[in-house]
């Protein structure tokens, strides 16, 4: 379940699958949406430099997001020898040069010696090369064994913890935009159900993709990945996650909310994941499970679905394809490697005709915020600007279909969904004016 | 093939070679897997040139490998391995070199036909592969395009094959893993029983 899409492998369940946020920007969100965007831009790259030390496929170019993966090139030994040769040589004839003066006649011997000396050298160099290699790789060589002071690390990881916080902040979002009065125990019930099912879904899609994983740079450090925790432990978190996630929300809230969770676990690990691989439809499949969080936090708070929820839904659902068709295009190639079904691929004009489709969808959306009785008719007005310049990008992206429209879009989609909801919730209809109205009608 | 098979073997003994050795290095050996690399040959997998210390008791997991981008991993055999116990190394020992197999061969074919297009696409415009400064020239992602979508189609059904019998030895890898960590439980719970009669 996600909020956001992410780099890397293909989307998770709908709405947050941030796969590329970067952690100031998450945290950033809240506060500063205008420079969200122009900040996520420059601490992307910081975050990518810093990964570069850590990774030794990715070969970063400038300003792109794609990210190829060219292998680690053997360290090619003649040149080097030659250097070394060299090397020797010229030590070796600093030495000699004040010993030539004394001895005239013997001249000869001491360069023959010196060759010797080089050539055996040389080859004592070759040797501690190669060692010295076989060493380096030795040492990357780790134990499996579970150290339990990283095990919250891993499992954080495991869990894709930020894309957790991402989907239970769209689910609280649901919740505070119900029309109802705010219920604290059955807010944090929701929310910590939302987030363990969340868990419990990422860590099974992490458990199902390893060997892809291994091939995208942006998935090639996950813990299965690298061996630091076994699939049958990454199972069993999954279910000692889902089972209580579930049961929180069955038993805690109510059982539509827990059943909307189950269905949403199952259409994110038995639906999208293996479709991923199998066809483009896997983009409208990701976009539901991202939709359902929201309608989960509204369920949760009033106890039915009604239009409200599907509304929010509706959004979510619609925010997802320029976010991800945008994120996509630039991972054309470790799509095509990796087996990946995805539009930018195999459909490119359709990938960005449906971005931009999405992205006026988005306004008449919010247009029927009022006609819903969710918001005020304050709402589509004020959301006017950002919907309409996520529309202008998404046209652009249409009419350019490149690198830089992409990314545009990719970054104003990081920033715009955020802003959306929280115009949304200073909007939201108040429950005493509905109650004056109801008074008046009556 | 013959690589492959090589491969195979060398994956094979790699998981009872290294049982309770002692440290090895090989440097000569390094160096010729390297030659062999150059020449065109599938070198030694690399989990054979490796031997974990005899103290430890656990699998060890190696950096990704250049052509596959998976991580071997040298199996620990322990010396009272059930059957159970050994039924699920060697299949996970089959199941990685399997992976190597498939991973290497398509990440192999990629950039092999990722080339090609390149060469015939400066071709027809007429460029050379290098620039001035001897540089490779590269094509934009726009002309890439077709080749990632052409390459794609290509490959479905090979992927298709392989999704299906990745789940499936997955599945199968984590529950023999489960029935392994319930006998051995189920084994220390009978010791501590005897323990405590005696």
């Amino acid at each position: 379940m996600s909020a956001a899409r992410r780099c890397g492998p293909p989307r998770a369940l709908t709405g947050l699958f941030v796969w590329h946020l970067p952690k100031p920007a998450v945290r950033q969100m809240p506060c500063k949406f205008m420079h969200c965007c122009g900040v996520a831009n420059k601490r992307w790259i910081t975050f990518q430099h810093l990964n570069f030390l850590k990774r030794m496929y990715v070969t970063q170019y400038n300003k792109d997001l794609s990210q190829q993966a060219k292998p680690k090139s053997d360290p090619v030994a003649p040149p080097f020898l030659e250097k070394k040769h060299l090397g020797q040589e010229k030590t070796v004839l600093r030495e000699i040069r004040p010993v030539s003066p004394l001895h005239p006649p013997l001249s000869e011997t001491p360069n023959r010696n010196e060759f010797k000396a080089v050539n055996s050298a040389a080859i004592v160099e070759d040797l501690a090369t190669a060692v010295g290699a076989e060493s380096k790789e030795e040492k990357q060589w780790k134990e499996m064994k579970l150290q339990l002071d990283d095990l919250p690390g891993i499992l954080a990881r495991l869990s894709k913890i930020k894309l957790t916080a991402l989907v239970v902040s769209t689910a609280s979002a649901g919740f505070a935009m119900a029309p109802v009065p705010f219920d604290l125990t059955c807010f944090l019930l929701t929310s910590i159900g939302t987030g363990l099912a969340s868990c419990a879904a990422n860590s099974v899609n992490q458990f199902f993709e390893v060997p892809f994983d291994s091939n995208m740079n942006r998935t090639k450090n996950r813990p299965l990945v690298r061996g630091q925790i076994s699939p049958l432990l990454a199972v069993s978190f999954a279910a000692s996650c889902a089972v209580p996630g579930i049961a929180l929300l069955t038993l805690g809230v109510n059982p539509l909310t827990g059943a909307l969770g189950a269905f949403n676990i199952f259409l994110y690990t038995c639906c999208y994941t293996p479709m991923k691989r199998m066809s483009i439809v896997n983009t409208w499949v990701g976009a539901v499970v991202g939709a359902i969080p929201p309608i989960m936090g509204w369920t949760a708070a009033t106890g039915s679905l009604d239009a409200g929820a599907l509304l929010l839904g509706g959004i979510l659902y619609s925010w997802q394809f320029p976010h991800f068709n945008a994120l996509s295009w630039g991972l054309r190639e470790d799509y095509s490697r990796g087996g990946y079904c995805m539009m930018s691929v195999t459909h490119p004009v359709m990938c960005r005709r449906v971005a931009l489709r999405h992205c006026l969808a988005l306004i008449g959306l919010s247009t029927m915020a009022p006609i819903l009785d969710v918001t005020t008719w304050n709402f589509p007005l004020i959301s006017l600007p950002i919907n309409l310049y996520i529309s202008y990008l998404g046209f652009r992206f249409y009419r350019d279909a490149d690198r830089s429209s992409s990314r545009k879009l990719f970054f104003c989609s990081l920033w715009h969904l955020p802003m959306l909801l929280l115009l949304m919730l200073t909007c939201k209809k108040s429950l005493i004016e509905k109650e004056d109205k109801s008074e008046l009608l009556s | 093939m013959a690589a492959a098979a090589a491969a195979l073997r060398a994956g094979l003994r790699a998981g009872r070679v290294c049982s309770g050795a002692r440290r090895c290095f090989s440097g000569a050996g390094g160096g010729a897997g390297l030659l062999a690399a150059e020449r065109g040959h599938e070198p030694e997998s690399r989990a054979s040139r490796f031997c974990p210390p005899a103290h430890s008791c656990n699998d060890w997991i190696g950096p990704p490998d250049r052509q596959s981008n998976l991580r071997p991993i040298v199996f620990h055999i322990p010396k009272n391995e059930s059957s159970l116990g050994r039924r699920l190394r060697e299949f996970r020992q089959e199941t990685q070199v399997w992976n190597q197999q498939f991973w290497a061969s398509q990440n192999v074919s990629f950039r092999k036909g990722k080339e090609e297009f390149v060469y015939s696409r400066l071709k027809a415009k007429g460029l050379e592969m290098k620039d001035e400064t001897g540089q490779k020239v590269t094509l934009s992602a726009e002309e890439m395009a077709d080749f990632y979508k052409d390459f794609l189609s290509k490959n479905f059904k090979k992927h298709m094959c392989y999704n299906r019998e990745w789940y499936k030895r997955n599945f199968t890898i984590t529950f023999l893993m489960g029935q392994v960590a319930f006998e051995r439980a189920w084994r220390r719970l009978g010791w501590k029983k005897t323990k405590v009669g005696n």
